[in-house]
């Protein structure tokens, strides 16, 4: 079997791998480098339970090869926490009850930290517009919303992830 | 707060959530997360067609794919050494009729495919990749068969037949209420109301599919399945069953789940399948679905079909409800359904109101779909839909407010308990402060006075008023029995106080996103008088809790809270006789407060409980013949079921010319006794009502006549969205519930029965002036612009 050879940054620890040109670049994270954090929910883009960061912007992972990742910088939801603390937008998602089963969550978390980096103020109906290429289908969105918007305060109050 | 659940440092408070740490670090384990040495996956080959006679099935080509390691068709199944899987067993029949074996779900088929998913033959690679693409080079010789996909097509005379036992397609023909009396009221009554409503699907849809893990040793005959599942306890004996293996010998395990909503409850042939080849290669073997199989197989909510009518008179009094109702099956009966439509759809049919009479007669009828079963308020919703239809049709054509008509016909407060026509013991209520609350949230009086001039300037405004009960907390257990069940519906939990006093409560609850670790703790914490940090709740292992029955039906905080509670007062009760054995005085002179046992009176000649626990483990001081150790057993069996109740109110606005829906308010007031945790309930609320608002709005599993799917994929089925779901306001009032310990009533269905006809009511009343009584869920744009083109007013009709 045909195998290619690729070279990937996941949350700066640097992997040298060797995969089919048909693995889909989820299953490589969470398959052959163990970064399982990420979740796969439809397979076709929909939902959004398997959002990274490719290159700093949100991409579906379940709709990518593993080779179009080539040489890219991915940042995933085991890479939020940094020196033992949470990042804001965890803390938002704990306290503001953002999650239940917390199947979504990891995806929603990746894509809600770009959307807080592109507009670091959004009004309530920028996040839901923001947010609505992630389907999560137990918390009714409200408490999410509520996340996105603790999490933004504390940002501009001076949390140490700006 | 009632005396039977006092506030106290933890219940009743928001605290955070045990379970969240993990879920917001990607520590969590779900099934496809976890793996074992040797692990081999499996991909399950599924029926493309809706109905279709097997001649041949060539699995030659797929067998030589490199990576492959086995691919089995029923046949191999049968003829393997391992006894062949059985069907899954319908596991609630009735009183009168049990559901015949030959209507159960087949683990496999080879001759015969009676829906689109069903299971056909099963490739085991060394790769999920492998497995998928050997899958598509097995060939099936199909021939296709004439299918059907709604039930009353299904009980034509020419219809195709599904299963001969069953020539008209008819498994079950049930009624319950008096026909008599009911007939009586109607023909009394001054005047009648009815609406037909068809029998919308839904899909479950947990972000999550399902999945199965399972591992099998040899030598020591353990088979071990980690599960997505609601029940381990159901799931290991029903595996049992359908596997003619030992059940202890089984251990089934729900590590982190993503979600169920009811799908997650039942067992399906898949993960059965996992469980028997680990057996027959012991080697691991994993399975998850991919989104368009679990679409397909995964059991869809409702599809009940009503024609409902109500008997009232002029000034507003119900006098009797009537309802007919044919529930599409699908192609099998599934383990739950018998008891959906019929007992508990019947038990909230009359719902908050004080009715006369009531009678219903509801068929079972197959066809050449997924099976149904239950999903998140299962079929109280469609008693809550029709009778909140209905309510909102007679007050147009009385001339009477909505509200009011309601309110005239409420079971007053001081009626509790009471009991309904439809033989239900409602366990307390208070209807018009939720009510009365809703309207004040949502400024009625204004809104209907907006509302008038709004329609002046051209624009359409409508305004829906729901109010419902909710059934929830199954037990008891011999109620249950009654109505055919085929299990027990109490819930166990033990409660361990280790030598340190720290403590792990054992619960066979099994949650996946309700926040049981949270909620149960709280519970522990108040009843010992421990730190909230130092209990731990443990659920979802048949191995580790020594049973249980699991989570659904809003049965954990009512049932599940209630066992937790009395296996805590049981450890209470030990500890003060240890107390009073080394205090040296009698049993009715310790008190037990903030988890510590006083003597009365002398405050300082205390221990406290992780003193006692201590002693309880050393043994050295015990009282005579007792045990040593400091753990409590509780099996809860509920003294009967509870009734959450409550009033949401949609407002939208509809843009006519284009039929778009803009949600201007949405405001709901729930009662569901006391609560544990208040942020988490209204979580559960909001979650309900965006699960009822996607049903009213955008979601239904369509098939179309040759029984292929059209809703496989999430591009084709309409899930609420960020930016679909309105910011809902939330506020609740508190009767407890007499009927178990904490006084809590369960509130996971509440939003899901409160939306669908709330978002109907308010299009319904928005499209009045079109001379539009009635419109179909789901309500999307194009309906509503459909039905304002066909209407007498709209530019399609005559003026």
């Amino acid at each position: 079997m045909r195998r290619e050879d690729v070279s990937l940054t996941v949350n700066g620890n640097e992997h040298e791998i060797s995969i089919e040109p048909s693995r889909l670049l989820v299953h490589t994270l969470r398959g052959e480098l163990g970064y399982t954090g990420t979740n796969i929910g439809c397979e076709s883009g929909v939902c959004g339970a398997c959002t990274v960061l490719m290159d700093g912007k949100p991409v579906k992972s379940c709709t990518l090869l593993t080779m179009q990742a080539d040489g890219a910088e991915i940042e995933t939801v085991e890479g939020l926490k940094t020196n033992g603390e949470l990042h804001p937008i965890q803390e938002g998602f704990s306290q503001e009850h953002g999650l239940q089963c917390g199947y979504c969550t990891p995806g929603m978390m990746m894509t809600a930290v770009d959307l807080l980096k592109q507009n670091p103020d959004p009004t309530r109906e920028e996040i839901r517009d923001g947010l609505e290429g992630n389907l999560c289908r137990c918390t009714g969105y409200q408490n999410i919303v509520n996340a996105v918007e603790s999490a933004a305060e504390k940002m501009h109050s001076g949390g140490s992830h700006e | 707060m009632s005396e039977t659940a006092p506030a106290g440092k933890y219940f009743g408070k928001t605290v955070e959530r045990k379970e969240d740490p993990e879920l917001i670090t990607g520590d969590a384990g779900y099934v496809d997360d976890l793996e074992e040495p040797g692990m081999c996956h499996i991909a399950i080959l599924r029926s493309q067609h809706g109905h279709a006679k097997i001649n041949d099935i060539d699995t030659s080509r797929a067998e030589e794919v490199e990576g492959v390691i086995d691919v089995l068709t029923a046949e191999d199944f049968e003829a393997a050494a391992l006894p062949t899987p059985g069907h899954i067993p319908v596991i609630w029949h009735f009183t009168d009729f049990e559901i015949p074996e030959a209507f159960w779900k087949r683990v496999i088929v080879g001759d015969r495919a009676r829906y689109q998913g069903e299971s056909i033959a099963v490739v085991i690679a060394e790769d999920r990749y492998t497995a998928y693409n050997a899958r598509d080079q097995i060939h099936v010789d199909y021939e296709p068969l004439d299918a059907v996909v709604s039930p009353f097509d299904a009980m034509e005379a020419d219809a195709p037949t599904l299963h001969d036992e069953a020539p008209d397609n008819v498994v079950f023909d049930w009624e319950e209420g008096d026909a008599e009396a009911t007939d009586e009221q109607f023909e009394a009554a001054d005047h009648t109301f009815s609406v037909e409503l068809p029998s919308q699907r839904i899909l479950p849809t947990s972000i999550e599919t399902r999945g199965a893990l399972a591992t099998y040793s040899g030598s020591s005959g353990k088979l071990e399945l980690q599960m997505t599942s609601q029940n381990p306890h159901l799931h290991r004996s029903l595996l049992s069953r359908v596997l003619d293996y030992p059940e202890h010998k089984i251990q089934v395990v729900a590590p982190d789940v993503g979600g169920g909503f009811g799908s997650k409850i039942y067992h399906y042939a898949d993960e059965a399948i996992t469980a028997w080849l680990a057996m027959y290669l012991e080697r691991p073997v994993k399975w998850i679905a991919p989104r368009s199989e679990a679409s397909q197989t995964d059991a869809h909510g409702r599809g009940l079909a009503q024609e409902g009518e109500l008997a009232i008179d002029d000034d507003g009094t119900v006098r009797a409800v009537r309802v007919t109702g044919h529930v599409d099956l699908g192609a099998y009966v599934s383990c739950l359904l018998p008891a959906l439509p019929t007992d508990e759809y019947w038990g909230v049919l009359s719902g908050p109101y004080d009715l006369n009479a009531a009678h219903c007669r509801i068929r079972g009828v197959l066809t050449n779909a997924a099976p149904v079963d239950a999903y998140r308020g299962a079929n109280l919703t469609d008693a809550t839909h029709l009778l909140e239809r209905l309510m909102k049709t007679a007050a147009t054509e009385l001339g009477i407010d909505p509200v009011e008509i309601r309110r005239r016909n409420f079971i007053s407060a001081d009626e509790f308990p009471f009991e309904t026509v439809t033989g239900m013991l409602y366990d307390s209520g208070d209807y018009e402060p939720a009510l009365d609350r809703a309207l004040e949230m949502v400024d009625y009086e204004a809104l209907r006075g907006r509302q008038a001039k709004l329609r002046e300037e051209g624009r359409y405004l409508g305004i829906g008023v729901a109010s419902f009960i909710e059934m929830s907390g199954l037990g008891p257990s011999a109620i249950c029995g009654m109505l055919g069940a085929q299990s027990g519906y109490w819930e166990n939990s033990t409660i361990r106080v280790h030598p340190s006093g720290t403590v792990t409560a054992f619960c066979g609850t099994s949650g996946h996103g309700q926040g049981h670790e949270t909620t149960f703790a709280q519970i522990v914490a108040d009843k010992l008088g421990v730190p909230y940090d130092d209990v731990e709740v443990v659920e979802g292992d048949t191995d580790q809790i020594a049973h249980g029955q699991g989570t659904y039906a809003s049965r954990s905080g009512p049932v599940g809270g209630g066992a937790v509670a009395r296996g805590a007062d049981k450890v209470v009760e030990k500890g003060r006789k240890i107390a009073a054995h080394q205090l040296e005085v009698q049993l009715e002179d310790i008190d037990f407060e903030d988890g510590a046992f006083a003597v009365t009176g002398a405050p300082d000649r205390s221990m406290t409980i992780q003193e006692i626990a201590a002693e309880a483990y050393l043994g050295h001081d015990l009282p005579d013949e007792m045990e040593p150790g400091l753990e409590e057993t509780s099996f809860y069996d509920p003294e009967n079921l509870t009734f959450p109740f409550g009033t949401h109110i949609a407002v939208v606005e509809i843009d006519p010319a284009t039929g778009e829906l803009e949600f201007v308010r949405y405001v709901g007031v729930d009662d569901c006794g006391e609560q544990i945790n208040p942020q988490i309930v209204e979580g559960q609320v909001q979650g309900g009502v965006a699960q009822g608002i996607g049903q009213a709005r955008s979601e239904a599993a369509v098939y179309d006549d040759r029984g292929n799917i059209r809703t496989a994929t999430l591009l084709d089925y309409g899930l609420p969205k960020t930016n679909t779901v309105p910011e809902l306001e939330l506020d609740s009032t508190v009767t407890p519930s007499p009927h178990n310990p904490i006084g809590v009533k369960g509130v996971g269905e509440a939003g899901t029965l409160a939306a669908p006809p709330a978002v109907v009511n308010a299009v319904v009343d928005a499209l009045e002036p079109f001379g539009i009584d009635h419109v179909n869920m789901p309500v999307t744009d194009e309906v509503i612009w459909t039905a304002i083109q066909e209407s007498e007013t709209g530019p399609g009709g005559e003026s």
